[in-house]
């Protein structure tokens, strides 16, 4: 017995040294990047706008870019996903039709974000005539996330408890009414929660928002105004060579745009946890 | 909505006038037999395919008590739910035969199941209150679509007399705000009441609404059951031999999906005419 | 909000469900638009198998770029699989609860950061450590392969902890009642019934590794010719891809989306594969009547 104790706790030890690892390296990103980004943010970093190319001025209109880019993105995709979510689980059973959106959606999942670039700019930019803009960066986003919206709202929504409906139908509530007035509701936290998720994923995106958006250095005017993104931006900073210390102050100010991201989602979903336990 | 009808004879089709005009004809008619409130013609239930209710047939009368009892298995709640037409949430769920209230049948082409809720009213086995406040839970019935508006003096005077009419109104009169969900089991399942009395439903179906509950809410129950009858028709799916003997007026005995006695309460419990009942009724099995 | 009875809102509905479909079929239509008369012009095999990537002379051949992506992903999964599963065991099997309480949040939060940072670090700590320690340039598949692999550590280890919880505790209990130790219980029942699920997590991370392109433009070196070793410079499908795209007309840009459907067919291929596996875990356990 003595042997297997000692197999045993090798390897619990190796096992647990991995773990140890990946938090190690995690730990390193974060404190790394803030160590060397954030003596370089100011208010005057996060307001100004980028002068001589990025190697000085601030980041301010990649700031408002990604802000818009992103809401816009959720604006478009939010009522598809939770639409989908709604039919999915309130107005049909699985069949052959449900079987092919759900196949639909994990595909969409996928697909790399190259791609997206690739379809964005031959499709929105180039097709539709909408050229380097605010929207075609926006709708190629809002495909994107589409997926993760659709994934955490029918998960939201099949958790409100089916003896709810049950009630409302049972007192002469239509579907319809029972969805806005009983199960919306209740799953709008888990729903809120794909939206940050979302949200989150949206910051980090380069490669399908520089073949969409563009990556103008003014503050957009209008919707069909080129945008660059802080992870645009960072990414020509520090590719281009053209200064170190403010690609460390943008890096600095996505980690811990993301930090807060998590931190709110994390939040939300405890809440949800707590209602439901109620 | 999954649910498929075959009519199985010549019906009436369409809803039948203003219900309170049904009930007050039955009443001034008082010499000749009344109509029966719901007729139960060949109803046949059957959930892919299997059969649950194997041809049923039996009159409900207006203002009184049904019980219905008979072993676990033997479909009583999907009878009552073929009578609001629940089933159809069902997947796979196929009804066969006629369910007429007040002479029109609510399987019939045509008939809405939403309208058809808000008159047959039902309280389930669980306690079910909704993720609300108290007041908020009475008076859901009364915001959807297709009910009278009232003021908020008039909504504030109906939650008290349903929570009356279910005697619970004492013990929540002063936490009307607070959430539905913090009662006890006895407490939710009388706010169960009171929330499906509120849209004034003629029929009130109950599917063995005081399973689990302690005796003292199993018996304020009972009594708002004796209170109600007087305005309502009532049906009582009881598992507790001993509640039909207590609460209904009228008594059916169901065993595997099939109605086997159908008589006062009296004469099933004293005097069953079939073996079967009486087995049932004095413990032999069940 | 009235919607005539409840006839509207389902086919509303229906037609928003089937946006995503449509999404789909759109952006395949489009990316093969631009992509297959290319394939059907050059022709399959100099397109895959020739080393020749020369677009200003008509020359486009994506071997080297597939051989890159391939030893990039390798590598990826050779640091990210073993890692992702040993962290993922450790937590769902040995660690106390509450310590997985506090640390998928920080799995989760790995997983948010942008790729492009992933990337800076690489070039600005990764590459230099291994130039230095190793030789080569430093920008290399090595590189891009330890990049890689913290990348896909969470997608790995959500899927390998999933699998994981979702093993019956019968399994683990019957186990222990013949007198394994807890570590042998792991090793010869757990993980053997929850392999397709681990599976599963590896063909994903595999997906996600062949498809990334921010960090591996900035670590691998880009170079455009077969890697020999490790410390080569390389470079992969999708960074040929975004690298190029910016200024490429005609057929170059038309060689640049038969990369593209490259790479689709590939990471769908990838999804399905991932798809039955999570499948058959969850059949057979339905066989024995879990």
């Amino acid at each position: 017995m003595n042997s297997h104790k000692l197999s045993q706790w090798a390897a619990v030890a190796v096992l647990a040294a991995a773990t140890a690892l990946i938090l190690a390296v995690l730990a390193f990103i974060v404190f790394f990047v803030l160590e060397k980004g954030l003596p370089q943010i100011s208010l005057g970093f996060l307001l100004d706008r980028p002068r001589n190319m990025g190697k000085e001025g601030g980041i301010g209109p990649a700031i408002v870019g990604t802000l818009l880019l992103s809401l816009l993105a959720i604006a478009v995709a939010l009522p598809l996903g939770v639409g989908t979510a709604i039919y999915l689980s309130e107005y049909t059973r699985e069949s052959r039709l449900t079987k092919a959106i759900r196949f639909g959606t994990d595909c969409l999942a996928g697909i790399p974000s190259i791609i997206f670039g690739l379809f964005g700019y031959i499709f929105f930019v180039t097709t539709l005539r909408l050229g380097w803009s605010l929207i075609a960066g926006a709708l190629t986003l809002a495909i994107m996330i589409l997926p993760t919206l659709i994934r955490t709202s029918e998960e939201a929504i099949r958790a409100v408890p089916r003896s709810w409906r049950e009630v409302s139908l049972s007192l002469g509530a239509t579907r319809w009414e029972t969805v806005r007035k009983v199960v919306l509701p209740n799953a709008l936290p888990g729903i809120l929660t794909g939206v940050m998720l979302s949200f989150g994923r949206s910051i980090g995106e380069t490669a399908a928002v520089i073949y969409t958006a563009g990556s103008s250095f003014r503050l957009p005017r209008g919707a069909f105004d080129s945008v660059r993104t802080l992870a645009v931006h960072f990414y020509i900073l520090a590719r281009e060579g053209l200064s170190t210390e403010k690609a460390y102050g943008t890096a600095a100010v996505l980690v811990i745009a993301v930090l807060a991201v998590n931190a709110t989602t994390y939040a939300l979903m405890n809440r949800f946890i707590r209602r439901r336990s109620r | 909505m999954s649910g498929v009808h075959r009519p199985g004879g010549d019906r009436s089709r369409g809803e039948p006038a203003s219900p309170r005009a049904g009930a007050a004809a039955a009443t001034g008619d008082a010499a000749a037999a009344p109509r029966p409130k719901v007729e139960v013609r060949g109803l046949r239930v059957s959930f892919y395919g299997e059969e649950a209710i194997k041809g049923i047939s039996l009159d409900i009368h207006e203002r009184r008590i049904l019980g219905i009892i008979g072993p676990a298995g033997s479909a009583k709640t999907t009878f009552l739910r073929a009578l609001d037409r629940m089933n159809e949430l069902s997947e796979g769920c196929r009804t066969e035969g006629q369910v007429l209230i007040d002479g029109a049948d609510v399987y019939g082409p045509g008939v809405d199941p939403v309208a058809l809720r808000k008159r047959v009213g039902m309280v389930f086995a669980m306690p079910m209150p909704l993720p609300l406040s108290i007041y908020e839970n009475v008076v859901y019935g009364t915001r959807l679509k297709g009910t009278a508006a009232k003021s908020a003096s008039e909504l504030d005077e109906l939650v008290e007399a349903c929570l009356r009419s279910a005697f619970l109104w004492d013990e929540v009169k002063d936490r009307l705000g607070s959430s539905g969900l913090k009662l006890s089991g006895g407490q939710q399942q009388r706010l169960c009441l009171a929330r499906t009395l509120a849209v004034n439903p003629e029929i009130i179906l109950l599917d063995e609404p005081c399973s689990g509950l302690d005796p003292i809410s199993t018996a304020k129950i009972e009594e708002a059951l004796a209170n109600l009858k007087e305005r309502h028709t009532i049906v009582l799916v009881t598992n507790n031999t001993k509640q039909a003997a207590r609460a209904s007026d009228e008594t059916a005995f169901f065993l595997m999906g099939e109605l086997v006695e159908l008589g006062s309460t009296a004469s099933i419990f004293t005097n069953p005419k079939d073996r079967r009942t009486e087995d049932y009724v004095t413990g032999r099995f069940g | 909000m009235n919607l005539g009875s409840d006839r509207l809102a389902p086919r509303l509905l229906l037609a928003v469900a089937c946006t995503t479909m449509l999404c789909l079929l759109v952006i395949a239509l489009f990316i093969f638009k631009e992509g297959l008369p290319f394939m059907v012009k050059v022709g399959l095999g100099d397109f895959l198998l020739s080393s020749d990537w020369r677009p200003d002379s008509g020359h486009f051949g994506i071997l080297p770029m597939i051989v890159s992506s391939l030893w990039v992903t390798f590598g990826a999964l050779l640091i990210g699989a073993p890692l992702g599963i040993a962290g993922a065991v450790f937590l769902a099997e040995f660690a106390p609860q509450g310590l997985m309480r506090v640390v998928k949040p920080a799995i989760e939060l790995l997983s948010g950061i942008p790729s492009v940072v992933y990337g800076f670090i690489g070039v600005m700590v990764l590459a230099p450590f291994i130039r230095s320690a190793a030789g080569g340039p430093g920008l290399s598949i090595l590189a891009a392969a330890i990049v890689l692999g913290v990348m896909i550590l969470p997608t790995v280890m959500a899927i390998a902890i999933d699998a994981l919880r979702s093993v019956p505790q019968s399994y683990r209990e019957g186990a222990l009642a013949l007198g394994a130790t807890k570590w042998q219980s792991v090793r010869m029942v757990v993980l053997v019934a929850a392999r397709s699920g681990l599976l599963a997590g590896v063909i994903l991370g595999m997906g996600r590794a062949i498809g990334e392109t921010m960090a591996v433009i900035m670590v691998a070196g880009n170079a455009v010719k077969m890697p020999l070793s490790a410390l080569d410079s390389a470079r992969t499908l999708t960074a040929n891809i975004a690298l190029e795209m910016g200024y490429a007309t005609g057929m170059h840009r038309q060689a640049l989306f038969a990369t593209g459907i490259v790479l689709f067919l590939v990471i769908m291929i990838l999804n399905g594969l991932a798809g039955a596996a999570l499948k058959r875990g969850s059949l057979k356990r339905r066989a024995r009547g879990r």
